[in-house]
């Protein structure tokens, strides 16, 4: 008899759990925006993944002097050639790679160990509270652009160390924006429910916090990887980052500053790149905070 | 009230400390070398060892960082390698720079930002509402450095219009205030949208709408009050990253400013200028932070009983 109550429980929790999910993506698919934000996304991920079946790696780096600045869609080159002859479709292709990947990786560490941080000092308060929240105040205080550039300057310029020093950077952030979201639930009756009826504190951030507090975080967090890739942007466009002749969005960006005033076309599509995957972010990001929020089911 | 004021302000002095000694650490993994930076690569070793040893670099890190603090209290930051001239001199001729591109720019974002946020919530899913989020959403996502660029081939190169870099008069701000505004329009915007759309949703919207008031001053009084705390950390944030993210926007528009001091020093290995010119933008947002928390209080009573009962 209890085994078919657990198993019966069991049941109904994966049919919730799946269509809650269900759910969610039925209202995000009814947002138009946010569906294009997904397909121009998915696009990115398709160039990243076959970046080396479309165009291969030595293309995207090969010097030919002869060939310096190619307008656009001469010759067989579709965004033209660099200051150093370079295919402009090659190097963005390629590119995408570095600049996914450290925006990606910055935002996902920096969630998982902001929002422990966060959750913590959000949902205990008192002196746990003010230790971690004066902690990385303090950290944050230090505009993210500068500190990101003083690591990296200590530990050099490459790809690993700016994703590092993004890495550290982004941790205040999130523990701020968590506990932020888990303040706002934490003071609502249901939680004072949950203690009364004797739950563990642990089960509380886990099964009521959490979930109510989440969509923000993933909000936010979608919206952070387009963040991210900008602000890597920036550090390679003022020379820190990724050092040439590696193809990186913001690296091809310092490199044609200086012909920019003859060839806008070596500044525009980098920068259009980047625009693009952080406008897709950001357009899912939107979508997702509409479906996931419960006040707004209709 | 005043207490609590009184005693974050004294919290900023253990905060201080902290800057510096992150600063500190993180330029002292730095691999620099004063004497070869001042007196050139050819000069006699022993020279340079010589002046090493004057300037306190070879001392241990906490001696260093005891005598720093020492000097900062006093106000002095110390002298740039480059080129000897006080460090505190350096940052004061170039902060009005970086300050007043940092004010205007603010100033452009929450005037166009703050209304369309509002208007985007009461109107949810009208064209209008559509338009001003895809319109932040593209303003949001292309790099402000990249936006300069364009807006100079636009305005400066094809246009003639406005001049491209330099700080001679009001007109060289137009196109960094308009770049750097940008993005806080965008976050301002999306940020008012959406605690806007929860305020509205509340029950007391209900109840201020059932006993007939006006819907001006549902929205204004009500919803918008409520709404504001968020706004309000993301303008204390957004204006602290300004702060230090205009390094980016300097550079485009060759623009004399803090954040090109701070990159011209990194790359010169000039510590003195990066600490000192780090630690006086750490203070300046920390300052900003504390306003903001002020201002918390002022606009959610809750919070100021907090305040108070914690004091």
């Amino acid at each position: 008899m209890t085994d078919i109550i657990a198993s019966n429980t069991e049941l109904r929790k994966k049919l919730k759990k799946k269509s809650q999910v269900a759910e969610i993506w039925r209202r995000f698919r009814k947002n138009k925006t946010a569906m294009v934000g997904l397909f121009i996304f998915v696009f990115i991920m398709l160039v990243v993944i076959f970046a080396d079946a479309i165009v291969p790696y030595s293309v995207s780096i090969s010097q030919k002097i002869s060939a310096r600045f190619i307008s656009p869609g001469q010759d067989g080159h579709l965004f033209g050639t660099d200051n150093f002859g370079r295919d402009i479709m090659a190097r963005i292709v390629h590119g995408s790679r570095n600049s996914l990947l450290v925006g990606l990786g910055a935002v996902v560490c920096g969630i998982v160990i902001g929002g422990l941080l966060g959750s913590v000092a959000g949902f205990y308060g008192g002196t746990v509270d003010s230790v971690i929240v004066r902690t990385l105040d303090t950290v944050m205080c230090i505009p993210l652009m500068l500190l990101v550039l003083s690591i990296v300057a200590a530990l050099g310029a490459s790809l690993v160390n700016v994703l590092i020093a993004m890495m550290i950077a982004n941790v205040p952030m999130y523990a701020r924006i968590v506990r932020a979201a888990v303040l706002s639930v934490v003071g609502q009756d249901y939680i004072e429910a949950a203690k009364a009826c004797g739950t563990s504190n642990f089960m509380i951030i886990l099964r009521h916090v959490i979930p109510n507090a989440i969509g923000p975080i993933i909000v936010q967090a979608t919206m952070a990887v387009g963040t991210m890739i900008i602000n890597a942007a920036g550090i390679s466009f003022l020379g820190m980052g990724i050092q040439p002749p590696t193809p990186e969005w913001g690296a091809m960006l310092n490199e044609a500053k200086s012909y920019m005033i003859n060839y806008p076309y070596t500044v525009i599509f980098p920068g259009l790149a980047i625009g693009l995957t952080a406008l897709s972010l950001n357009l899912m990001g939107d979508g997702l905070r509409d479906a996931l929020d419960p006040k707004l089911k209709d | 009230m005043s207490r609590y004021i009184i005693r974050r302000v004294f919290l900023l002095i253990p905060m201080l400390l902290i800057v510096i000694f992150i600063v500190s650490f993180i330029m002292a993994l730095t691999p620099s070398n004063p004497g070869i930076l001042i007196l050139g690569e050819r000069a006699d070793p022993a020279e340079i060892q010589k002046l090493n040893d004057e300037l306190g670099y070879n001392d241990p890190f906490f001696v260093r960082y005891a005598k720093y603090v020492w000097n900062a209290a006093h106000g002095d930051l110390g002298k740039s390698w480059k080129n000897d001239n006080p460090v505190i001199v350096e940052i004061l001729r170039r902060l009005p720079t970086t300050v007043t591109l940092a004010v205007g720019s603010i100033l452009i974002g929450l005037v166009v930002g703050l209304p369309l946020g509002v208007i985007s919530a009461v109107k949810q899913y009208s064209p209008l509402d559509i338009g001003g989020t895809v319109f932040a959403m593209i303003l949001a996502s292309f790099p402000a450095f990249w936006i300069g660029m364009m807006l100079i081939i636009l305005f400066s190169l094809k246009l003639g219009l406005l001049p491209s870099f330099g700080i001679g008069s009001i007109r060289h701000f137009i196109l960094p205030w308009v770049t750097t505004s940008c993005a806080f329009i965008a976050s301002q915007l999306r940020m008012t949208r959406t605690s806007m759309l929860e305020a509205i949703r509340m029950d007391y919207i209900r109840t201020a709408r059932a006993k007939g008031q006006r819907e001006r001053i549902v929205i204004m009084r009500h919803a918008l009050r409520n709404a504001l705390l968020p706004v309000v950390t993301i303008l204390g944030m957004d204006f602290g990253s300004m702060l230090g993210g205009t390094v980016t926007i300097e550079t485009v528009f060759s623009l004399p400013g803090v954040g090109s001091l701070i990159i011209e020093a990194i790359r010169m290995k000039d510590i003195p200028v990066v600490v000192g010119a780090t630690v006086t933008l750490a203070t300046s947002y920390t300052l900003l932070m504390l306003l903001v928390d002020i201002l918390y209080a002022f606009i959610d009573p809750r919070i100021k009983a907090r305040y108070i009962k914690h004091s």
